[in-house]
């Protein structure tokens, strides 16, 4: 009886300490916050696949510099209070992990400060709080990609090119479909000012979350006759707006989705209906790159690899993934050039993401040219890339397919309104804008 | 077990009428806020301040108020999460627009989380039971809406969650001259105090008004609403009295959750989904008891994790699928909640009540 009772009593304060695993080797802790359960799901265990199994691959050549890469996964199901414990259980495990990346606009806002306090660098790719771009005033705080305000100004433009011009813009109406939250709504200031630049209308209809009921919404559009719907959707808003839009016989071709409208997800449910249905991404689909090839054949091959649908190898998420597995690595990388080739702390990572360039001989190298944009992130612009492709959804063959080269955003136009809300953020928090020149920069790691 | 409760003779009415009427219950309590003041502020983790005590305790108090309405009053409520909004968006708008103190923010906020409940109180002066839980809905709903639609509550913030600045956690007049001062209070250390310290407050009020003819009505209406108006209780005032102090404590609970747990301000983490966890907690608790509120509150919010940090310490953390052990968590305590009101439908509190006169008479049975 005693020794039932000293075993479990053992077992419940093992269980309730901390675990950790001795290694002989140096190695790198990264928490994995993923989704895998809840209605996101399928974009969480595609984008966290992809940056597993570009882990693995990494691993299996040596890890950077030497130093593998370790993990642990820990379900979030994309609430953010459990995002927070999963980041507060997480973030002193094995050494103290590197950064954070949760692929959740609310977990990263949430972390934004907690971040700053803790030295963690928080990413959000291709999403996040647009302010958070001015990093003198978010030293911890990274949006590699484009931006909210990019996106749109791409689409603009995009649509500016189907037209053949952006003169041609002039007197055009777009109609804005956008999700009922706080993300979808974020557009819609910027996108008045676009059109008031260029000349065209711009109105912005509200689709109330989860946005499986379009009707109303769509029947507004007929009624308005605008001649581009851009859809700022999320989740099962999307395909029920393709569907929505065919029955109400809007032609597919002028809905142009967003970043979070971009996915497989998001098409094969709508069926024939989203058949031309062209959306923004930052990477293209399919297994076509080299290092999505090396990724099949050694992880794969070895039988390490993530996802349990093979299928899904080269959809938008899992590329996704990779290209962010490309991104950690290489701000690690380039951190170990500068601190040496060892496992480093936080804050030293925070460096490696403020200083992260990716030039296109770099990507060559990596095997990922075509795959991921150029990136070039500094002290003030922590989202560093602002360029965007557009690809076109082909029912019948189930794949996308590029349709436009890399096109850029309009950095002027959203630069101001950055500022000002960044500069609001910091005077309502007593933050004091940190000198950004190259002096202070390169040595000031240790904020 | 340990001390007798037979022969305590008093000498006055006031002695008779005490909470604790036995010195050894009191010297407990006593010890128990020493050590959850002294020792646990000292030498407690962040992580165990910021995951684990505030949230059971910021819980604990929503809980409380849910089991006002539902358990002592007998009218049942889903919309406790959009009172805990209503409390929160109050609260940040009173620091932010008023420069209002902390404390008399989270009080204010109750109030007005107070007014709003008795709004969508009022449909329970006609209807009851299940049709009563439909028209609480639209308290939920509404709240969800209203901050959604009006960018002014969040200081038209374009990210949809406010960041709480440090400078909003002013506790006491003067404070930046001593030690306590802001930085203090935004740290896990300060909001852990200060909800240690709201908690305790409104506990002892709730307990105070559960024993007084306010608590006495509102169990009349429970057991009989149609007796109760028949000997003279006023069922309307009761009905509202009870919907109003439910979401005072639900809007104190909410502006909590805000401001000592999450520390942001966003009004998609009041969603249905946290009504229902609450109502269960009410129900694992056991209805009617101030205790099976807490109990309710550690069970519920805490059995996930501990099951998280159990297959992450079996499984080492990096080798098993994490939506495996998700779902199953999921089935392990939804299958420990239908067993433990089976087998108990009472609740926690039943539990503990059973354990306390098995211990009296241990160790013989019965």
């Amino acid at each position: 009886m005693k020794t039932r009772v000293m075993v479990l009593a053992s077992a419940l304060v093992a269980m309730l300490g901390m675990s950790s695993i001795v290694s002989a080797e140096e190695t790198m802790y990264v928490p994995i916050p993923s989704y895998r359960v809840g209605p996101y799901a399928a974009g969480g265990t595609g984008y966290f696949g992809g940056i597993l199994d570009y882990y693995n691959l990494l691993n299996s050549r040596g890890g950077i510099g030497g130093v593998k890469l370790i993990w642990s996964e820990c379900e979030t199901e994309y609430s953010v209070e459990r995002g927070v414990e999963c980041y507060k259980r997480l973030k002193d495990r094995e050494g103290g992990a590197v950064f954070f990346d949760p692929l959740s606009v609310g977990i990263s806002t949430a972390l934004i400060e907690t971040g700053r306090a803790d030295k963690m660098p928080i990413i959000a790719v291709n999403h996040g709080k647009t302010a958070g771009q001015r990093g003198d005033i978010f030293p911890y705080y990274f949006m590699p990609g484009i931006n909210t305000y990019d996106e749109h100004s791409i689409m603009v433009h995009y649509i500016g090119g189907l037209e053949g011009g952006m003169e041609n813009l002039q007197g055009k109406k777009i109609a804005m479909l956008f999700h009922g939250s706080p993300y979808g709504r974020e557009a819609i200031a910027f996108m008045d000012s676009m059109c008031e630049k260029h000349g065209c209308s711009h109105e912005a209809i509200e689709v109330p979350h989860p946005g499986n009921e379009q009707q109303s919404q769509w029947l507004r559009i007929r009624k308005m006759k605008p001649d581009y719907v851009l859809l700022r959707g999320w989740g099962v808003m999307n395909p029920v707006a393709m569907q929505t839009a065919k029955r109400m016989g809007f032609p597919v071709s002028r809905l142009i989705g967003n970043i979070w409208s971009n996915s497989d997800e998001d098409v094969i449910p709508a069926g024939g209906a989203a058949d031309g249905y062209q959306a923004i991404t930052t990477h293209p689909a399919g297994t076509d790159f080299k290092v999505v090839q090396d990724i099949i054949s050694d992880v794969y091959g070895a039988g390490k690899g993530d996802l349990q649908d093979k299928s899904r190898l080269g959809s938008v998420y899992w590329n996704l993934g990779v290209l962010a597995g490309v991104v950690h690595t290489e701000a690690l990388r380039i951190a170990q050039e500068r601190f040496g080739n060892r496992a480093l702390t936080s804050s030293e990572t925070r460096w490696g993401f403020e200083n992260l360039v990716l030039t296109a001989e770099r990507i060559e190298e990596l095997g990922a040219t075509g795959l991921v944009p150029e990136l070039n992130l500094n002290c003030m612009d922590h989202v560093g890339g602002h360029l965007a492709k557009f690809q076109q959804w082909d029912a019948n063959a189930r794949q996308w397919n590029i349709v436009s080269d890399w096109i850029e955003g309009d950095v002027a136009l959203s630069q101001s309104i950055i500022d000002a809300g960044a500069e609001k953020y910091a005077a309502d928090n007593g933050i004091e804008p940190r000198p950004c020149s190259s002096d202070s920069n390169d040595d000031d790691f240790d904020l | 077990m340990y001390y007798r409760e037979a022969g305590r003779l008093v000498k006055s009415f006031a002695s008779d009428r005490r909470m604790l009427p036995l010195m050894e219950d009191r010297w407990i309590l006593i010890a128990f806020m020493a050590f959850m003041y002294i020792v646990v502020t000292a030498f407690a983790s962040d992580y165990l301040f910021s995951a684990i005590l505030i949230p059971m305790m910021v819980l604990g108090i929503a809980t409380l108020g849910l089991n006002i309405a539902v358990g002592y009053t007998g009218q049942l409520s889903l919309g406790t999460a959009g009172f805990m909004c209503f409390g929160a968006f109050a609260a940040f708008n009173l620091v932010l627009r008023l420069d209002m103190y902390l404390p008399m923010a989270f009080f204010l906020a109750g109030i007005i989380a107070g007014i709003v409940g008795i709004f969508f109180g009022l449909p329970s002066l006609r209807i009851k039971g299940f049709y009563l839980i439909v028209s609480t809905l639209a308290a939920q709903f509404f709240a969800e809406w209203v901050f959604n639609a009006y960018p002014w509550f969040l200081d038209n913030n374009s990210s949809g969650v406010v960041a709480l600045p440090q400078h909003h956690y002013q506790v006491f007049p003067f404070q930046e001259l001593t030690p306590l001062n802001a930085e203090f209070w935004h740290s896990y250390k300060g909001r852990y105090l200060l909800t240690l310290t709201v908690t305790l407050l409104l506990v002892l009020a709730c307990k105070n008004m559960v024993r007084s003819s306010t608590g006495r009505n509102w169990m009349a209406v429970r057991d009989m609403d149609i007796a109760a108006n028949v000997i003279g209780i006023s069922v309307a005032k009761t009905k509202l009295m009870a919907f109003f102090i439910s979401t005072f404590y639900c809007g104190v609970a909410g502006a909590m959750y805000s401001y000592c747990y999450i520390g942001n301000l966003d009004f998609m983490i009041f969603n249905l989904r946290r009504s229902f966890l609450i109502m269960f907690m009410v129900i694992v608790g056991g209805l009617g008891s101030i205790l099976g509120s807490f109990l309710g509150a550690i069970f519920v919010y805490g059995w996930p994790i501990m099951i998280t940090r159990l297959g992450d310490f079996i499984f080492g953390g990096g080798t098993l699928d994490t939506a495996f052990v998700e779902n199953n968590s999921k089935i392990v305590v939804g299958t420990i909640i239908i067993v433990l009101l089976i087998r108990e439908p009472g609740g926690f509190a039943a539990l503990w009540n059973t354990t306390k006169q098995k211990l009296r008479s241990w160790p013989f049975a019965n």
